[in-house]
């Protein structure tokens, strides 16, 4: 028989509101509530006093609190937020468990008999979360884990809960069957009388494993008080940056790239040995007069010494040539910081070799270290009706969205977030593979070879130099016989038509004010045979595209 | 023949002496391969369509290639490399359509994009070259000569192929698209659905001479392919080399009508 474990929960309520009102300077008397899935997630104690719940739709939170602030619930700003937390308790006391962002918890023993008792150590927690501006936070000690969640929710003002060595079945007993947090089978129990967790202990667990199987068990041996899971304590983040400085400072890459050699190596080394590879590294550069210049760099495949070595060379040769961002001054400290680590098991080439072309790689974020991550692209066409919105531009290195991950970003973890703002771009809400979806109202293909990043200015006339225009009806008013590029540099005449056709009217998201388009795109063929996509707008014609 | 005790209908000898033409061409082609002071160059697997109108058959890996005015053309150019499993590279050229060049066979995954170099062009377009076979790109309108032969330089060290919209100094061979006429659209009706175009080509291989093709760029089903036609029994293939634009272009009234027999 296992034994329970005298256990410390830390919680501090409402952690991800308290998250986001940090990392959005808000105060927490705000009314704000996070949204996931169209429910509110969490919400602050002003909101919950107008009535918001979590489980809520977005519109009853808004009918219940006029002035509610919605935001989208961000599950890494909270995890990302309460790391300093949980460093700071790892500070005090060891083998801390993360069980949410928000809560954890420890293993009571060592503490209390350190900090002189059980409550001693709960006030040395407690002292240490007010200076870190969790004030409202709570410390509960039971017999086992689950014991101590349910003293940490029980309403009341207490910051320090403890139930004594021995009182968890009894504290239980009164709590309400929902507790078990297993909604299906609590609705079971509560349909079959059993309405507190006490009268569900009562049965004999025989014939609870006979009627609810192993479920059912787990949540009676819950239930009863003899949760026997032990704390299981993270890891402590190994620091694995790597970080040099020079005195005196140095201003030529090769004296700079020496002196990171053996640090680098040391790096990938170490991470070797932890059986981890590196796919994205940020690389700062502080200069003599306080300025840090940082970008991060993605790898197809995995950083070798060589390689970050080379991220560094690149970043300080593309900052030593002309340029907005050009190095002002000598370099005293170059810091490189794992972004992405990986198993290395995960990064093993096949047989006959299946990486990426490194070269490729190499010579293009050459590039992009001249001109800038987004400078070089691929591109995957996307959904859409018009021509400009199937093709969707991703930046090199960042996943290719819908793509087979050829080349382009197979493990590049640090560019998920662009790949994502790309696909925004189709707008038609089917991002990359819709390329190949039927598109009703699509422009007929051959698609054009010129897709004009700018819609360039035309003029069509009627064959007397009268407009042409498309009534409220659809109908043509006028045929376009005569057509003209407006181009400032090189004026010409209006040229005639060899062939037209036309309009194909489109009206696209007439449900959003703000993107709703209406206008009615036509094909000509001008005289010297080459044919344009055209638009007729509003305030006049534009040359969508060319097929030339 | 004169075993039948027939003169032979002058047809006939056409029609016989027609096929030699081509290769009698071929073998002057290697002969003059054979006479070649420079060393022979790697070609590249190019678009059998578009073979007639480059010297050597094929496009060469170190060599420059210029177009004039038509992205398509040099979509076509791309895609037989890049089915080869080349990587191809796009500089400078911000309108340049990727679904019309995934469509005309140039594999996206291997498209490189870097649509405004600024004035970093020469540094990036030789960045590009080092590592990408078939680079497309603008010449800036000052480019000195100086500059233009390192270039070519640097592409014939790296064995890559360059594809310049607009003039280049030392360009292997110059295409341009002459004439254009769009099938499937009309007066009001109808959509662009095919276009058959006469591609003219000079170059340093052709002594002079022009070549022209007519080419389908694309035909009903986005191939691109040569434009054949009836004539009579004959049956000529349209990517004929002749002397001069003229020829062709007094002859292409008399294909214009005939465009559906043509596929």
């Amino acid at each position: 028989m296992t034994t329970t474990v005298r256990t410390i929960v830390v919680w501090c309520p409402d952690w991800p509101v308290r998250a986001l009102a940090q990392s959005e300077e808000l105060s927490l008397e705000d009314p704000i509530a996070l949204i996931d899935h169209g429910l509110v997630f969490a919400c602050s104690p002003r909101a919950r006093a107008d009535g918001v719940r979590r489980g809520q739709r977005v519109r009853e939170a808004q009918a219940a609190c006029v002035d509610l602030m919605t935001f989208d619930y961000d599950p890494a700003l909270d995890h990302r937020s309460f790391e300093a937390v949980v460093a700071a308790l790892e500070e005090l006391m060891p083998g801390v468990q993360v069980l949410r962002p928000g809560m954890c918890a420890l293993a009571a023993k060592g503490p209390s008999r350190y900090y002189g008792g059980e409550r001693g150590a709960a006030g040395v927690l407690l002292t240490t979360l007010v200076g870190l501006g969790a004030e409202d936070a709570r410390i509960t000690i039971a017999d086992g884990r689950f014991a101590a969640e349910q003293l940490a929710r029980m309403p009341g003002e207490q910051s320090i809960r403890i139930v004594e060595p021995g009182g968890s079945p009894e504290f239980l007993s009164e709590h309400p069957i929902d507790a078990i947090g297993d909604p299906q089978l609590a609705t079971l129990l509560r349909r079959l009388g059993l309405s507190t967790l006490g009268a569900f202990a009562a049965l004999d667990f025989r014939d609870v494993r006979a009627r609810f199987g192993e479920a059912g068990v787990h949540a009676h041996t819950m239930a009863s008080g003899r949760d026997a899971r032990r704390v299981v304590p993270r890891l402590p983040p190994q620091l694995r940056d790597i970080e040099v400085a020079f005195e005196p400072p140095l201003d030529r890459v090769d004296q700079i790239t020496f002196a990171v050699r053996t640090a680098a190596e040391r790096f990938v080394d170490e991470l070797t040995r932890a059986l981890l590879v590196c796919t994205s590294i940020r690389v700062e550069l502080h200069t003599d007069n306080g300025v840090v210049h940082d970008r991060g760099w993605g790898h197809p495949r995995w950083f070798s010494a060589n390689d970050v070595l080379d991220r560094i060379r690149w970043q300080v040769q593309g900052r030593t040539g002309a340029g907005a961002g050009a190095l002002t001054s000598a370099i005293i400290k170059v810091r490189v910081v794992p972004e992405g680590l990986d198993s290395i098991g995960n990064y093993e080439t096949g047989l006959w070799g299946s990486a990426p072309d490194d070269r490729i790689h190499h010579g293009l974020s050459r590039v992009q270290s001249l001109l800038g991550h987004g400078a070089v692209t691929t591109a995957v066409i996307a959904g859409g009706r018009g021509v400009s919105e199937r093709q969707v531009m991703i930046p090199w290195g960042d996943p290719r969205v819908g793509a087979g991950g050829a080349g382009a970003g197979a493990g590049a973890g640090g560019g998920a977030a662009g790949a994502g703002g790309g696909a925004r771009g189709a707008g038609g809400g089917a991002a990359g593979t819709g390329g190949a979806k039927p598109w009703p109202g699509s422009v007929p293909l051959p698609a054009p070879s010129t897709v004009f990043e700018k819609p360039r200015g035309v003029t069509v006339l009627t064959r007397d130099g009268g407009p042409v225009a498309v009534s409220d009806r659809g109908t043509l008013d006028g045929v376009p016989a005569l057509f003209q590029v407006n181009d400032a540099e090189s004026p010409s005449r209006p040229q005639p038509l060899a062939a037209w056709t036309g309009p194909w009217p489109v009206h696209e998201r007439w449900w959003d004010q703000a993107v709703a388009r209406s206008f009615h795109r036509f094909q000509v063929v001008d005289v010297e045979g080459t044919a344009w996509l055209l638009a007729l707008h509003e305030h006049g014609w534009w040359a969508e595209a060319r097929y030339d | 023949m004169f075993e039948y005790g027939e003169m032979p209908d002058p047809a006939v000898l056409l029609a016989e002496a027609a096929p030699a033409a081509p290769s009698v061409r071929e073998l002057q082609e290697r002969i003059r391969q054979m006479q070649a002071t420079k060393l022979e160059t790697r070609s590249l697997q190019t678009s059998p369509a578009l073979a007639p109108l480059l010297p050597g058959g094929a496009l060469k890996a170190g060599a420059a290639y210029s177009v004039e005015g038509s992205h398509s053309l040099v979509m076509a150019m791309m895609a037989g490399p890049s089915a080869a499993g080349a990587w191809c590279g796009v500089i400078g050229l911000p309108d340049f359509g990727a679904e019309a060049a995934s469509r005309s066979g140039v594999d996206l995954d291997r498209l490189v994009f870097v649509p405004h170099p600024g004035e970093q062009w020469l540094s990036v377009v030789s960045a590009v070259i080092d590592v990408v076979t078939v680079v497309v790109t603008v010449a800036p309108p000052r480019l000195g000569d100086a500059l233009a032969a390192r270039l070519a330089a640097r592409i014939r060290q790296r064995e890559a192929t360059m594809i310049v919209l607009g003039g280049w100094p030392q360009s292997e061979a110059t295409l341009s698209v002459t004439e254009s006429s769009w099938e499937g659209i009309g007066q009001g009706f109808g959509h662009l659905a095919s276009r058959r175009v006469t591609v003219s080509a000079r170059g340093k291989g052709f002594m002079g001479q022009r070549r022209t093709a007519r080419l389908w760029l694309p035909d009903v089903s986005e191939q691109v392919r040569a434009a054949e036609t009836v004539r009579g029994a004959e049956t000529v293939r349209a990517a004929e080399t002749v002397r001069g634009a003229e020829t062709v272009r007094g002859a292409w009234p008399a294909f214009a009508g005939s465009g559906e027999l043509a596929s």
